[in-house]
């Protein structure tokens, strides 16, 4: 019979102990892969640095004050009878202390902060990689003016290199935030801002718009791709075939010419110090062919015929600036898609496409009334551009 | 009938009789103390409604990915707590402690301006009204209580929602500066003779520096609430990018007034908290002018930090240090209140009442909330801070752990003398806890949300950012932080029942309002006092070596009181009219604003040349 009480506690505390686990878990920063408290930047260090030093200092200064409190609650706890305790009014030394010393460990915070504030607000100099980061309703578009690259809601960036961000918005107020690698960044319309950051790690790494900027505020998120410089290299050797349609390999329809001519037209003129030859190179058609596949075709027709083409550029070289929807150019090869909102599977975006606005309600991007058979089309299609 | 009503009700007033009741007597009263508790029921109605969308702010973000409310709902859930919580509980809570015990505690039979009173509490019920009345239009405010410009132009945010918010918001405003003037006038007039501004009680001190604050912070947002109804309705573009003007330019205005405000919602609780912590230590303040001075000077920094909430703007090095130090230097003052509040408990001889394990919580809580303070003081960290719940975690350990246990302090330490009955000590403490741990358990895990990367104002986050547990768990604890207040309610209507029980002086206070019966007659003092120090209660029962004797009902007679009034009221709806006239522009032209006006200028007419009684 006591065999059976026990068990009972034994279950009790069998399904508390995983919750205890759990907690003590959750207050790890390993839990969190959006943490701000595992800097991975000379920037972000910065900050933590401080905060650490503030923290450590607030902490010590919450110990001996609650504690105070505490002694003091318990130490001189009185009864109705009890004679009238001694009537002090004041004590003019210990109250010069008690504000000199607080001013002395805020002067002990105040040094560092300073000199941090400073060190963030420097203009990098040197070997820098210029990003341009554009806030939209509610995605964001990463531009790299000296490569004449667009991508959108994954940012790849060299380790090892300093990367200069020129932040600006599309339309409201927005700010970004890649926790580990730098603090918030507020971008504005009609206003430049900068963030600065050199990464120390390889990495996919998450971040989000951090100002309430409308209805999807919380579904605009971005990845950081962080990659070794050879990585990188490669990458934007392969981003710069995207110019034109990957049309050369399969005889495409000419509709195909005029969106990416559209695409050329919109284009602003080569920005200065980009590659020469980049707009040759385009028109060239180096991309990969296109596949054979005839749901590839398929799809690439309804892209231009469902209204696809109106806000979205497949192209990341010259891409045009101002377009309303995130840029195509290597959305196969994303991680998630919709900024942050789903996984990058063709099921997932084959839903996204049909349904844009029962997944991420008063998103710009209508439903176009996209048949299953059409999103299957347009999914291989969309797929083949990594 | 309704002259009937007032006329029998003057002839009340002019005979000295029982003080009348009755609707009619509370639609037309000027008395600073029913006024006091209109206010009080009014801003504690507002407080459960703000708490239900917290409630519903939290069930979304049990689960990640929840579906409970659609973003819409959520975004106008979470602009209508912050702007109900602000501007609908806690500034009008502590404007019910303003009218209920600033003229007991100075001695004075009234406010300088009963009518004037009587106007700002029926404009701030109206604007409540207006502010919530767009839920029944499907339109509730959703761009946050900071209204962030160009968020709020007409061109990302078509509807009725933000025109709701901005003239809601700017009702209130004229509600907030009306009682302003009137209590600065008050205070610095109509205080018993020998009560030096020296010998005030802290409690009316910080309610006094709080005037001063509202005056002004309050033209500041003001003009900006025009600037953004000038956009929104007449095509200006003071905001509009597009067209030359600058978004920042909102931010900077907005936080002018909002940096201020924060002190607006905290000083009064510091006040009340320096009243409580003497009497039940039975020993006076400690460092009663390093109190007023702090408070003072708080106050003075409290305009030159505005940017502190903006350094993510990116201002630039020399704007960050300045902001950034003005901030931590607001840590001085504040430290010495809190420093001399433990050295008012220490020595003393502690009685364990529920108002006081509300002060010692405020006490505790308040420094969490202001260390946390500091660390965003700091530019760099915080630029990974703001923005998140680790901000979030911050106010409400100032804002709920600050000001909602310090104005609780205040309901159960003055309950006697505004009704005449006792609450139940057993419920107050079992309030006490529940609200304790429940507070604790819902906000502290937001630090840690919050320096993880959990961003505020979202409505959802997705699955393995690691959000998950503690979010369940405030959720969860913030239904036992709701339990508390329901423990209070019932601890209300329970002792509602019971006997008027109350003597004069339950606590053995120090200050003038337990001076007289509880609850006070009409005219609060049969005789004017004579004030001789600071603690004027306690050197009359020291002088007479035992408490006083309990102090008789008089009948009035010969007391002039001021005459009830619905003036007040009638102007206060030319105002909401004028409004609502404006919102509805488009559709009724300008003749919504213009029956708006005639109605506030016959009030205002009449008011003037209302009879003196």
């Amino acid at each position: 019979m006591p065999l059976i009480p026990a068990s009972r506690h034994l279950r009790r505390w069998a399904s508390v102990l995983p919750l205890l686990v759990l907690v003590a878990s959750a207050c790890s920063p390993e839990h969190y892969p959006q943490t701000g408290l595992r800097p991975l930047s000379d920037f972000a260090r910065i900050g933590d640095d401080i905060q650490n030093n503030t923290l450590y200092w607030a902490t010590g200064v919450f110990v001996l004050v609650e504690g105070a409190l505490l002694y003091a609650i318990f130490r001189f706890r009185g009864r109705p009878d009890d004679p009238e305790p001694r009537q002090v009014h004041g004590n003019t030394t210990i109250e010069i202390i008690w504000t000199v010393i607080p001013a002395l460990i805020l002067a002990a915070i105040a040094v560092p902060t300073v000199r941090g504030i400073f060190q963030t607000s420097a203009t990098p100099t040197g070997d820098v990689l210029k990003v341009e980061v554009v806030g939209h309703q509610w995605w964001w578009e990463f531009r790299y003016p000296d490569l004449n690259l667009t991508t959108a809601n994954e940012v790849h960036i060299p380790v090892g290199q300093t990367v200069s961000l020129h932040l600006g918005s599309a339309d409201v107020v927005h700010s970004f935030w890649p926790p580990r690698f730098a603090g918030k960044r507020d971008v504005f319309p009609n206003r430049e801002t900068r963030l600065w950051f050199k990464a120390e790690q390889a990495g996919e790494y998450p971040g989000q718009c951090a100002e309430f900027c409308g209805i999807q505020h919380a579904r605009m998120a971005f990845r950081v791709r962080a990659q070794t410089p050879e990585e990188f290299q490669a990458w934007v050797a392969h981003m710069q075939t995207l110019g034109a349609k990957p049309a050369a390999a399969a005889p495409a329809p000419d509709s195909v010419h005029t969106a990416s001519a559209g695409a050329r037209i919109q284009a602003p003129p080569q920005a200065k110090g980009a590659p020469q030859g980049a707009a040759e190179r385009d028109s060239a058609a180096a991309g990969p062919a296109a596949p054979a596949d005839p749901a590839y075709a398929a799809g690439e027709k309804l892209f231009l015929t469902k209204g696809c083409v109106g806000c979205h550029s497949l192209a990341a070289v010259n891409a045009p600036k101002g377009m309303v929807g995130p840029n195509l150019a290597n959305i196969g090869a994303r991680t998630y898609i919709a900024a942050g909102t789903l996984k990058n599977t063709d099921e997932n975006l084959a839903h996204w496409i049909r349904d844009p606005q029962g997944i991420k309600k008063g998103v710009l991007m209508p439903n176009l009334g996209v048949t299953a058979d059409e999103a299957r089309s347009l999914v291989a299609f969309l797929r083949a551009h990594q | 009938m309704a002259t009937t009503a007032l006329d029998q009700q003057r002839a009340h007033a002019a005979a000295g009789h029982a003080p009348p009741t009755g609707l009619w007597s509370w639609i037309t009263t000027v008395d600073h103390k029913r006024i006091g508790i209109l206010y009080g029921a009014t801003a504690f109605t507002f407080f459960l409604m703000g708490g239900i969308e917290a409630l519903l702010l939290r069930i979304q973000l049990g689960t990640p990915n929840n579906t409970f409310v659609t973003p819409e709902t959520y975004n106008e859930l979470f602009t209508m707590h912050g702007t109900t919580m602000i501007f609908l509980a806690i500034m009008p809570l502590s404007a019910a402690f303003f009218n209920f015990i600033i003229p007991l505690q100075i001695g004075a039979r009234d406010v300088a301006f009963p009518r004037l009173n009587a106007f700002s509490y029926w404009v701030f019920l109206l604007g409540g009204l207006f502010l919530n009345a767009s839920w029944l239009f499907g339109a509730a405010p959703d761009t946050g209580w900071f209204g962030y410009a160009n968020l709020t132009s007409r061109q990302y945010s078509p509807g009725l929602h933000v025109d709701f918010w901005m003239l809601g918001l700017q009702t209130l405003g004229v509600a907030s500066l009306a009682a302003a003037v009137n209590f600065f006038t008050t205070v610095l007039n109509m205080r018993a003779p020998g009560m030096t501004m020296m010998r005030m009680p802290i409690f009316t001190w910080m309610s006094f520096i709080t005037q001063v604050l509202l005056l002004l912070a309050f033209p500041v947002i003001t003009v900006a609430l025009i600037l953004l109804m000038f956009d929104r309705f007449f095509g200006t573009n003071f905001f509009v990018p597009s067209a030359g003007g600058d978004p920042l330019l909102w931010q900077h205005l907005f936080w002018i007034f909002g940096h201020p405000e924060v002190y607006i919602l905290i000083l009064p609780a510091f006040g009340i908290v320096s009243e409580i912590l003497p009497v039940f230590s039975r020993k006076p303040l400690f460092g009663y002018a390093a109190m007023v001075f702090s408070g003072i000077f708080i106050a003075f920094l409290g305009f030159g930090v505005w940017s502190h909430h903006m350094f993510a703007t990116g201002m630039g090095p020399i704007a960050d240090t300045y902001f950034s130090l003005a901030t931590m230097l607001i840590a001085i003052p504040t430290g010495v209140k809190i420093f001399n509040w433990l050295g008012t408990i220490w020595g003393g001889s502690i009685q364990y009442k529920t108002p006081l394990y509300f002060a010692l919580g405020f006490v505790a809580m308040f420094i969490i909330g202001g260390l946390s303070g500091v660390m965003h003081g700091s530019p760099p960290a915080d630029l990974q801070q703001t923005d998140t719940y680790f901000v979030v975690a911050h106010f409400h350990y100032v804002m709920f752990g600050g000001s909602i246990f310090g104005l609780t302090a205040g309901a159960y330490y003055w309950w006697p003398k505004m009704f005449g009955r006792m609450l139940d000590e057993g419920l107050g403490k079992l309030h006490f806890w529940l609200m304790l741990i429940g507070f604790n358990l819902t906000f502290f895990p937001m630090h840690i949300l919050g320096l993880n990367g959990m961003p505020r104002r979202v409505y959802t986050y997705p699955e393995g950012l690691g959000f998950e547990e503690l979010n369940l768990l405030e959720t969860v604890a913030a239904f036992i932080l709701a339990a508390s207040f329901a423990v209070f309610l019932y601890n209300i209507i329970k002792t509602w029942r019971g006997p008027r029980n109350a003597p004069a002086d339950p606590w053995n206070a120090a200050t003038l309002e337990w001076a007289i019966p509880s609850p006070p007659q009409e005219w609060n003092f049969a005789e004017i006092p004579v004030v001789h120090g600071r603690d004027p209660l306690w050197e009359a029962k020291r002088e007479r070596g035992g408490p006083l004797p309990e102090p008789q009902r008089v009948s009035g007679q010969g007391i002039h009181m001021p005459n009830p009034s619905y003036w007040p009221l009638v102007t206060a709806l030319g105002l909401s009219s004028m409004m609502t006239g404006l919102m509805l522009i488009h559709h009724l032209g300008p003749w919504g604003i213009i029956a708006g006006g005639a109605i506030l200028l016959f009030g205002v007419f009449n008011w003037a040349f209302e009879p003196a009684g």
